[in-house]
């Protein structure tokens, strides 16, 4: 049954000349809560986003959104979704104000009703102060606040959020996850596409992770670190020249590959025994390497996207909080 | 790591939102969303907004009618008629048509820019009639004809133009050329859902309207032209526009003309309509 499913996909395909941008992707995304969508650019994420909100019709396969046909019943799907999209779809010539009042317009309230209800999502969004201003003038987190704003002047079933805070500042970012984390106890369902792990780390119930149009694992978060398959224990020595020596001894008493990270001072590995840790980290100290920082977690997304495509996700995705792009997330350390 | 300093717990706390974003989404009703026409004049609203904020955009339907017609009286118009008054009175009507054809672009750009802006995926993916968007566009571009067309009129009419054909030739011949011209939008719409940027559309438009409406009557009688060039003025429906249109306005109406060009735009419209809109509902 498609009852219980908000989104619900079968071998969906989109071609554009000889690219198979989407090729054959398979979601089952339950109603209510957040759905995290992840993978680099250009996996096929906006694609894919694109043929469910009626955008784009599918060359292939099926997709049904709240139970209704994409193709067939496109218009059933556009009057219970809402789509904000990677760049703010909003007139910026127009104000604040008037960009809300001609959604709501369009959505059917009347002259008054519209002024009433955009002043209200102004209010909510901390955007008053803006409201008669041209959008054109303001900043890219309050853009993308007016633009989540104008997605649910009517509050839609099910809401596509593309990349909701790539180029945002962290203040930003923190404020369009609220507004998320809002919106599913209002009710909705939330379809995230991301490039950031710790997006979908923080957001998402469940994940799908995308790569090269095809979806490559699916969980929640927990499910998908678990299928790494171990613990990460992360170090830092206080002195990065120790790193080396430290590397070689932790390698040989917790029995695992190191992987030095880019930050000089660090390194990381993933233990099958997690028990084994603080003897070993015990051991360091006995032979005078000073450790300023450790920790024992499950492994990170990145760590999880590394083991399921061969590469590090941040290669092609530069993290929210300002990462170098051209930064590997980690290197492995030959043998 | 699940326990090593996320970026979040360091950055500025944002005001609290969360409460009144509750209130605010929670609050909203359903309304039946707006019918065709309604969605139409919403975006015509839309359209009208968009001058408001940007009055420079009118530069070109009130600046270069004036220019033209003042330009093209007193340079050309002892060469031609003999004298710039003689050639007012047959080349102003020819001015008025020039004038509003050119802006029939404006539709073409409009969409063009709001494709590459992003807010066509906002309105395309409202549950309103999807070609609201283009009616709204056009009836934003209507009111640009009749406000160029008023600007040639009273600059015409101050330096010595009189109609003929009085107040109801000349609101004929605008009505005829608004008809045309709607109907020629539709062409450029194909071209603006087809070209990447506003630039080429105006490239593009502006290579097919310069020999369009200056090889034609607009500007001199076709009589001293080389033959060549006349079997293509013949043909150039701006030609059977502007002589139309001048009918009109100098009570010499032609009944056979203005219906050709109604039947033009008539043809036009059920031609190119159909494949805008195809190209429009299947824009990716």
């Amino acid at each position: 049954m498609t009852s219980d499913l908000a989104i619900e996909t079968s071998g969906l395909v989109k071609t554009f000349g000889d690219t198979r941008a989407v090729d054959g992707v398979d979601l089952a995304v339950p109603a209510g809560g957040v759905y995290g969508v992840l993978g680099p650019n250009g996996a096929g994420k906006t694609t894919t986003i694109r043929m469910l909100a009626t955008l784009l019709p599918p060359d292939g396969g099926t997709a049904r959104v709240l139970g209704h046909d994409v193709v067939s019943e496109a218009t059933q799907v556009r009057s219970r979704v809402a789509l904000t999209g990677q760049f703010a779809s909003l007139d910026e010539d127009l104000t604040g104000t008037e960009n809300l009042v001609l959604i709501a317009r369009l959505q059917g309230y009347s002259r008054s009703a519209a002024k009433e209800r955009s002043a209200e999502l102004l209010e909510a969004f901390d955007l008053t102060a803006a409201a008669r201003k041209q959008v054109k003038a303001y900043s890219g987190g309050m853009r993308r606040r007016l633009d989540i704003a104008g997605s649910i002047v009517v509050r839609p079933d099910l809401m596509f959020l593309d990349e909701p805070t790539t180029g945002l500042d962290p203040r930003s970012r923190n404020q369009v996850w609220e507004i998320i984390r809002a919106l599913v106890r209002a009710g909705t369902t939330v379809l995230l596409t991301t490039q950031y792990l710790e997006e979908a780390d923080q957001l998402a119930d469940r994940i799908a992770v995308i790569d090269h149009g095809r979806v490559i694992a699916e969980g929640t978060s927990g499910e998908l670190k678990a299928s790494v398959g171990s613990g990460a224990v992360k170090v830092r020595v206080a002195d990065p020249t120790d790193r080396a020596a430290l590397a070689a001894l932790l390698a040989e008493s917790l029995d695992a590959e190191p992987v030095l990270d880019s930050d000089p001072a660090s390194l990381s590995f993933r233990v099958a025994d997690p028990t084994v840790v603080a003897g070993a980290l015990h051991r360091a100290g006995e032979h005078g390497l000073l450790i300023s920082e450790y920790s024992l977690g499950q492994p990170s997304l990145d760590e999880v996207f590394l083991a399921l495509t061969g590469r590090p996700a941040e290669e092609t995705a530069p993290g929210p909080t300002g990462a170098d792009p051209s930064r590997p997330t980690a290197e492995e350390v030959p043998a | 790591m699940t326990t090593t300093t996320r970026a979040d717990t360091t950055s500025p706390q944002p005001r609290a939102l969360d409460a009144s974003v509750i209130a605010a989404v929670g609050g909203a009703e359903r309304p039946r969303h707006a019918g065709p026409v309604g969605a139409s004049i919403t975006y015509g609203w839309r359209a009208l907004l968009k001058i408001k904020h940007v009055p420079e955009q009118l530069f070109d339907v009130t600046m270069f009618p004036i220019m033209f017609t003042l330009m093209f009286t007193y340079v050309f118009g002892g060469a031609v008629s003999g004298s710039p008054g003689e050639y007012l009175q047959y080349a102003l009507p020819g001015i008025l048509t020039q004038t509003v054809v050119f802006i029939t672009i404006y539709t073409a750009l409009t969409i063009n820019t709001d494709i590459e802006k992003g807010v066509f995926d906002r309105f395309r993916s409202l549950p309103v009639w999807r070609p609201a968007l283009l009616v709204g566009a056009l009836l934003g571009d209507a009111l640009r004809y009749v406000l160029a067309s008023a600007v040639v009129l009273t600059v015409g009419l101050a330096i010595g133009y009189r109609a003929p054909g009085g107040v109801l030739g000349v609101v004929a011949a605008v009505a005829l050329l608004v008809l045309f011209c709607v109907a020629l939008t539709w062409v450029w719409l194909i071209v603006g859902l087809k070209v990447r940027t506003p630039n080429a559309v105006m490239g593009i438009s502006m290579m097919v309207l310069f020999p369009l409406t200056f090889v034609s009557s607009v500007f001199a009688p076709p009589e001293t032209m080389p033959g060549w060039l006349q079997a293509f003025v013949d043909v150039n429906p701006v030609t059977l526009l502007v002589e139309a249109a001048r009918g009109l306005m100098n009570d010499a109406a032609d009944g056979g003309d203005i219906l050709l060009v109604v039947l033009l735009s008539v043809a036009i419209t059920a031609v190119f309509a159909p494949i805008a809109l195809r190209l429009y509902n299947n824009k990716t």
